[in-house]
């Protein structure tokens, strides 16, 4: 049941074909993990973390949400050195708040995008350093100053790149 | 209850999805090593990654190396003159290193110290990163089926750059030393304090456990001590760039030497020599100092059953020089009346004292002028010129 004052354009639910579904995240990770070598200043951009809120806003399911980013996640996670489950666990509660919020904005409005992706960016740093920190015991220190940049400069790319993803969208 | 669940269904979905990971966290937290899922996991998804990584970076190679070689060729006269002066320079200072090196294993000789030597190395591409800011990592383009193994170290031209963490197929993870969980034995070139390298949060290096009461001064080399068994001794890590006090400790910030943010290619040490530095090694370019001492005369030792070997006194100089004298005279008388047919014959020359001192005190060598590799001096060489000044 969508909100009382939520416009029918809001309430629009997008699907995606299947190499997209596909293609896209595993594109986003393999861009994530090979541009910083070519482009070091890239290493500040979370591209799957994108991908995850703009699957979740579009499809406007919590549970396709929540599955989409702890997917990812884990996806992200057996890259690294660290153990498997910390962005997984972080993408999947991105996912499901991304996906519960669509419901209720209007998620095209690049004001809106602007500022969803910004405070989701700064809320999944901080569940994953929580996370790191508590459960995993790693060594990590929480930096206002570079995430709150880390977080412009996402919202920013999220501006552009959520405009080439709409393309690959059709309406349910 | 059901009714609950049901009407909360999402709740419930991400409970039971978070719950999941959050075990399998704790599960893998408690092993100390990779081996069960999360290794499966692991492999599939670097596996299905590298082929695609490996294109990119190899085409990407091709593409620029046939541009810089056949195409964009401006300024290659200017930069070829440069080299070959950098080359003239590079030479002199080898000839002066080697010199030193000479002399810095002739005392390792002595001291019976054991060094550490490269002896194989595989060069390696680096095809991507872990993709994380919390985990500094470099993906390599070789693995177990080149015979990489885990904790090998990774290095450049530069300094080093980390060890391998995790060995795939065909690829490798390697820990950067800028990783928080990374850890190298250093130490500083001129105080010679010695501290564990770590990384930090932020991509930056410090080294941990100096006193306060120390002394390190921004711009001093850093290298590997060798004590944490990984890297070989004496590499270059980088240089002090800041050194603060924290408390009981110092905060020494190292700027690594090698590009971290910027390596293409590494080189990965896959077998290191323990070995003592073998004298035979030591022959090279001999010195003109040593040929000549080798090619003296010297004195040889003292024979006690030879007495023609004892040199005479002076009483005994003496004597002999009389009874020279007695017997030229007498000779003399004798042969006076043939005087006027004949010239008068002069006498004999005194016996020097040291002819029977010895054949070889006579210009012959009294061994083969071998040039051995530059063994201490033997301490019957009496030859002052063969004295050397002390170092």
């Amino acid at each position: 049941m969508p909100a009382p004052h939520a416009s029918r354009q809001q309430i629009e639910v997008y699907r995606f074909s299947v190499p997209a579904a596909f293609g896209l995240p595993l594109l986003a990770l393999l861009l994530q993990a090979f541009l910083p070598v070519r482009a070091p200043f890239f290493a500040i951009f979370d591209l799957p973390l994108l991908i995850t809120i703009y699957f979740a806003v579009g499809r406007r399911n919590q549970i396709t949400g929540l599955l989409t980013g702890g997917i990812i996640g884990l996806l992200q996670d057996s890259l690294t050195h660290q153990p498997i489950g910390l962005y997984g666990i972080a993408k999947t509660v991105v996912g499901y708040a991304a996906s519960s919020l669509g419901v209720k904005l209007d998620v095209d409005n690049p004001g809106t995008r602007l500022l969803m992706t910004f405070g989701f960016y700064l809320s999944h740093q901080a569940i994953y350093f929580g996370v790191a920190r508590g459960l995993a015991g790693e060594a990590l220190s929480w930096r206002w100053g570079h995430e709150v940049i880390g977080g412009a400069a996402n919202a920013l790319l999220a501006l552009v790149l959520f405009v080439v993803l709409d393309k690959f969208r059709q309406r349910a | 209850m059901e009714n609950i669940i049901s009407r909360h269904r999402n709740l419930t979905v991400l409970a039971v999805v978070l719950f999941a990971q959050v075990l399998g966290l704790a599960f893998q937290v408690h092993k100390t090593t990779s081996r069960g899922a999360d290794r499966l996991i692991r492999v599939w998804a670097v596996s299905a990654m590298t082929p695609f990584e490996k294109a990119v970076v190899h085409t990407t190679s091709w593409a620029a190396d046939a541009w810089n070689g056949y195409f964009y060729l401006r300024n290659v006269s200017r930069q070829n003159q440069q080299l070959r002066e950098e080359i003239q320079r590079l030479r002199l200072e080898q000839v002066r290193m080697a010199e030193d090196a000479r002399q810095a294993r002739r005392l390792q000789v002595l001291l019976g110290f054991k060094e550490q030597f490269i002896s194989q190395t595989l060069p390696a591409q680096v095809i991507s990163t872990t993709g994380s800011e919390f985990s500094r990592g470099i993906y390599i383009d070789k693995g177990a089926r080149d015979g990489i193994k885990p904790d090998m170290p990774v290095i450049t031209a530069d300094g080093i750059v980390g060890k391998v963490l995790r060995v795939y197929p065909t690829s490798a993870l390697v820990l950067e030393i800028s990783d928080p969980s990374s850890g190298a034995g250093v130490i500083l070139e001129k105080s010679r304090l010695q501290g564990i390298l770590k990384g930090s949060a932020g991509g930056g290096t410090s080294v941990a456990n100096i006193m306060a009461d120390e002394k390190a001064e921004p711009g001093e080399r850093v290298l590997t001590s060798g004590g944490d068994r990984v890297y070989p001794k004496g590499m270059m890590v980088g240089t002090v760039s800041k050194v603060t006090s924290a408390g009981t400790f110092l905060n020494v910030e190292v700027k690594p030497a090698a590009r971290l943010d910027r390596l293409e290619e590494v080189l990965v040490i896959t077998k290191v020599v323990e070995m003592a530095p073998d004298a035979s090694e030591l022959s090279g370019p001999a010195r003109a100092i040593d040929i000549l001492t080798e090619r003296l005369p010297s004195v040889p030792a003292p024979n006690p059953a030879d007495k023609s070997a004892v040199p005479p006194t002076t009483a005994e100089l003496a004597a002999r020089e009389k009874q020279a004298a007695r017997e030229a005279a007498a000779a003399a008388a004798a042969a006076k009346p043939e005087a006027g047919t004949s010239a008068a014959p002069k006498p004999n020359p005194p016996v020097p004292a040291m002819q029977g001192a010895g054949e070889g005190a006579r210009g012959t060598p009294t061994k083969p002028a071998v040039k051995k590799p530059a063994p201490p001096r033997p301490a019957e060489r009496t030859n002052p010129s063969t004295k050397e000044p002390p170092r």
